[in-house]
């Protein structure tokens, strides 16, 4: 499942972020923000005009992505 | 620079306390504020280590990676990499964590690490990390990491002894340099994982007053209810707690001058001081009390961690006409002043949003605009009570500062359908903790800007309006001329002339030349019209005021505010535009669109306005 369709306050577990294109920064920062397997995400909040942006809690940092970032991240829904 | 002098370099993730730590050690006076992308420069100091040392300090922008995104964080990996022009590699890095925050930060140490460098890791803000019950164990982290780690609270006076401690004691040897690629990245955030379950204990993973407020704070609906709120009270307190002050102080000068008359022969040194200098002047320096308000309630906001929730519930709008919820900062802060605005949006990482952000910020309604607004609008708008609560004056203004607001989204929207492009702009914003702001810190910046702004006066705003009278009053007209001496004067002429351009938008002559020294600091068109006025004899007894009703109309007088909601920013404003970036062309694209459109708008208002009254 993408984190973009993860339901808010549903505990989740990242898997992986992937490239939208070949080179791609975005993808490369959120894994240097720490979207890297096994780290327990959240969706703490949902923007309030077309649900966009999200914010997105992982580990003790909540970022703002909007849902074409969240999009590159996919996730699990396991007890972390 | 002696040889021997050890230069450190600050460096850490965004909002980490670099510059707050900085400024601890330096005596210095950068700006700290609680959100992502504050330092966007590198900045230098120096201080004496007790060993008698000194020690150069070099404060960089935060990153998140030496994979730089965006401007500032180029500045910071060049300054790494020993790639800045005019900088040798630093020759200690002291890399800043933040000790709530170390999933996050510790990998961009272990990346930091890396370039070879001797490292100190300074675990910032542990009186924080105290109060949540997060336990360090510092000796192991020390192991783990293999980089000596000293304790440091940047914003506490003696919270960063032990860091002066160990940076002026032996250099810590570098570990080997190690090759950056896509494997080696990946296992920086395993090794990151290993030493936090070894070393850190966090009985929560965020803190219990961040999650309460933002619930109340992110709402959908509460949220927006709640910036609306925030907005339309700062900008209530700055007209209704800095007006009866502004009134205090314009008369005190009014009197001032009316006692220094009576001691003075009547004549023209006579005329500079009394009109140009206390009417003048005494009129600008009446509004530093609004500005003083306004700065009061941004200097708080920037503290407390409000301003990155307000750009993530406004980014999807933002969105919508070209910008970025990353330009709500940057635009925040042009309505201080454009400059320190323009230079914020260097945490932007997108080009196309950045420049948009550039071209729209001088639309931001700054603080040296306010005397000019105060001014016209407390001679020409009735004290009308509207709907019980409002007063008519109140909403003038505020709908000046709405006029600006929307201009800005009007032309953000037309970069965008111009500037057609099909790349992903991205958001990646971090939310920090909320943090209750110091009165200490607020009064030391307010004092700053009183500093700066008393400055401004006697500097550029003096000499423009010692000028202003100089050609008011000069040269006198010819034996047997009629009418008005000024018209006889340089700036009759000037003013004159100008008229031309002017006339269709109702301003007569005095304000067409006022226009030229607001151009260098807007504050001095009010300064500049005091003079004129005084100088030509229209001024009467009830100050500026009242010599402006009497001359002018209730249209010219909207027209004038509306061009000044609008008109081409000051002379500094386009220079930070030229430095940001590089090109004259962006500096004429702004100067043109914003004078063809406050021409426009004032048209039309003076039209319409003549049409209804
Ligand atoms: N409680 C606490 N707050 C701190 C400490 N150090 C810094 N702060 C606060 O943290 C926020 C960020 O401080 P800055 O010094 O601006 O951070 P920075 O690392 O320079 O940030 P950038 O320039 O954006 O990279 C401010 O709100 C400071 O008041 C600390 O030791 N304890
Ligand atoms: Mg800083």
């Amino acid at each position: 499942m993408r984190l973009s369709e993860l339901p808010k306050g549903t505990d989740a577990v990242v898997d992986r972020v992937h490239d939208a294109h070949a080179a791609d920064p975005i993808a490369q920062r959120l894994r240097d923000l720490g979207f890297v397997d096994g780290e327990p995400v959240r969706v703490v909040a949902i923007g309030p005009l077309g649900a966009d942006p999200l914010l997105i809690q992982i580990g003790s940092t909540r970022f703002a992505l909007r849902r074409s970032e969240a999009a590159r991240v996919t996730v699990r829904r396991e007890a972390a | 620079m002696s040889a021997s002098t050890l230069r450190i370099a600050l460096v850490g993730n965004p909002n980490c306390g670099k510059t707050a730590l900085f400024n601890l050690l330096t005596g210095g006076r950068q700006k700290v504020a609680n959100y992502a992308g504050v330092t966007i420069e590198r900045k230098e100091g120096r201080f004496t280590a007790p060993s008698g040392r000194v020690l150069q300090l070099l404060d960089l922008p935060g990153t998140y990676s030496l994979e730089a995104n965006s401007p500032d964080e180029q500045i910071t990996r060049d300054v790494l990499e020993g790639k800045y022009p005019g900088e040798a590699r630093p020759d200690l890095i002291v890399c800043v964590a933040d000790a709530t925050n170390l999933r996050l930060h510790l990998r961009f140490v272990l990346e930091v690490k890396r370039l070879g460098l001797p490292v100190v890791l300074a675990l910032n803000m542990v009186d924080a990390a105290q109060r949540r019950g997060i336990v360090i164990d510092v000796p192991e982290l020390q192991r783990r990491l293999g980089l000596p780690v000293v304790e440091t609270v940047a914003v506490r006076r003696g919270g960063a002894l032990a860091l002066i401690e160990r940076v002026d004691g032996d250099v810590p040897v570098a570990a080997a340099a190690l090759p950056d690629d896509a494997a080696s990245r990946a296992d920086l955030h395993a090794q990151v994982r290993e030493i936090l379950s070894a070393a850190v204990t966090m009985p929560r993973q965020t803190a219990a007053m961040d999650d309460a407020l933002d619930r109340w704070a992110l709402h959908p609906v509460f949220g927006l209810a709640i910036l609306a709120v925030v907005m339309f009270l700062v900008f209530q307190a700055v007209y209704s707690a800095g007006k009866p002050m502004t009134d205090l102080i314009g008369e005190g000068f009014g009197w001032l001058g009316t006692q220094v008359a009576v001691l003075m022969p009547a004549g023209p040194l006579q005329s500079l001081i009394v009109d140009g200098l206390f009417g003048g002047l005494g009129t600008v320096i009446g509004f530093l009390p609004e500005i003083l308000v306004l700065f009061f309630f941004i200097l708080a906001l920037e503290e407390s961690g409000y301003l990155p929730r307000a750009a993530f519930l406004l980014d999807r709008l933002m969105m919508s006409v070209g910008l970025t919820g990353r330009s709500f900062i940057p635009l925040l802060s042009s309505f201080a002043c454009a400059i320190p605005g323009i230079m914020g949006t260097r945490s932007i990482q997108d080009p196309r949003d950045r420049l948009a952000t550039i071209l729209v910020a001088p639309l931001m309604t700054c603080s040296a605009r306010l005397p000019v607004y105060a001014l016209l609008i407390g001679a020409f708008i009735p004290m009308h009570h509207v709907l019980g609560i409002f007063n008519l004056q109140g909403l003038v203004l505020f709908a000046l500062y709405l006029a600006g607001i929307l201009g800005a989204m009007a032309v953000g929207w037309v970069i965008k359908r111009i500037h057609r492009d099909k790349s992903e702009h991205a958001l990646l914003m971090e939310l920090p903790s909320y943090r209750m702001p110091k009165l200490r810190d607020i009064a030391i910046g307010l004092w700053e800007r009183g500093a700066i702004f008393l400055k401004r006066l006697t500097g550029v705003i003096l000499a423009l309006t010692v000028l202003m009278w100089f050609i008011s009053t000069f040269p006198s007209p010819p034996a047997g001329a009629v009418g008005p001496a000024i018209n006889y004067s340089f700036a009759g002429y000037l003013g004159h002339g100008l008229q031309y351009i002017f006339a269709p938008l109702g301003f007569n002559w005095q304000i067409s030349l006022s226009l030229i020294p607001a151009f260098a600091a807007r504050e001095t068109a009010v300064a500049a019209l005091a003079t004129v006025y005084a100088v030509g004899g229209d001024a009467g007894t009830g100050g500026l005021a009242h010599a402006l009703v009497a001359n002018f109309s209730l249209a010219s007088a909207l027209s004038l505010l509306v061009w000044f909601a609008f008109a081409p920013q000051c002379m500094s404003t386009l220079a930070v535009i030229r430095r940001e970036t590089h090109s004259w062309r962006n500096v004429a694209i702004s100067f043109s669109y914003m004078f063809a459109v406050a021409y426009a708008a004032s048209l039309l208002t003076y039209q319409i306005t003549r049409l209804l009254t």
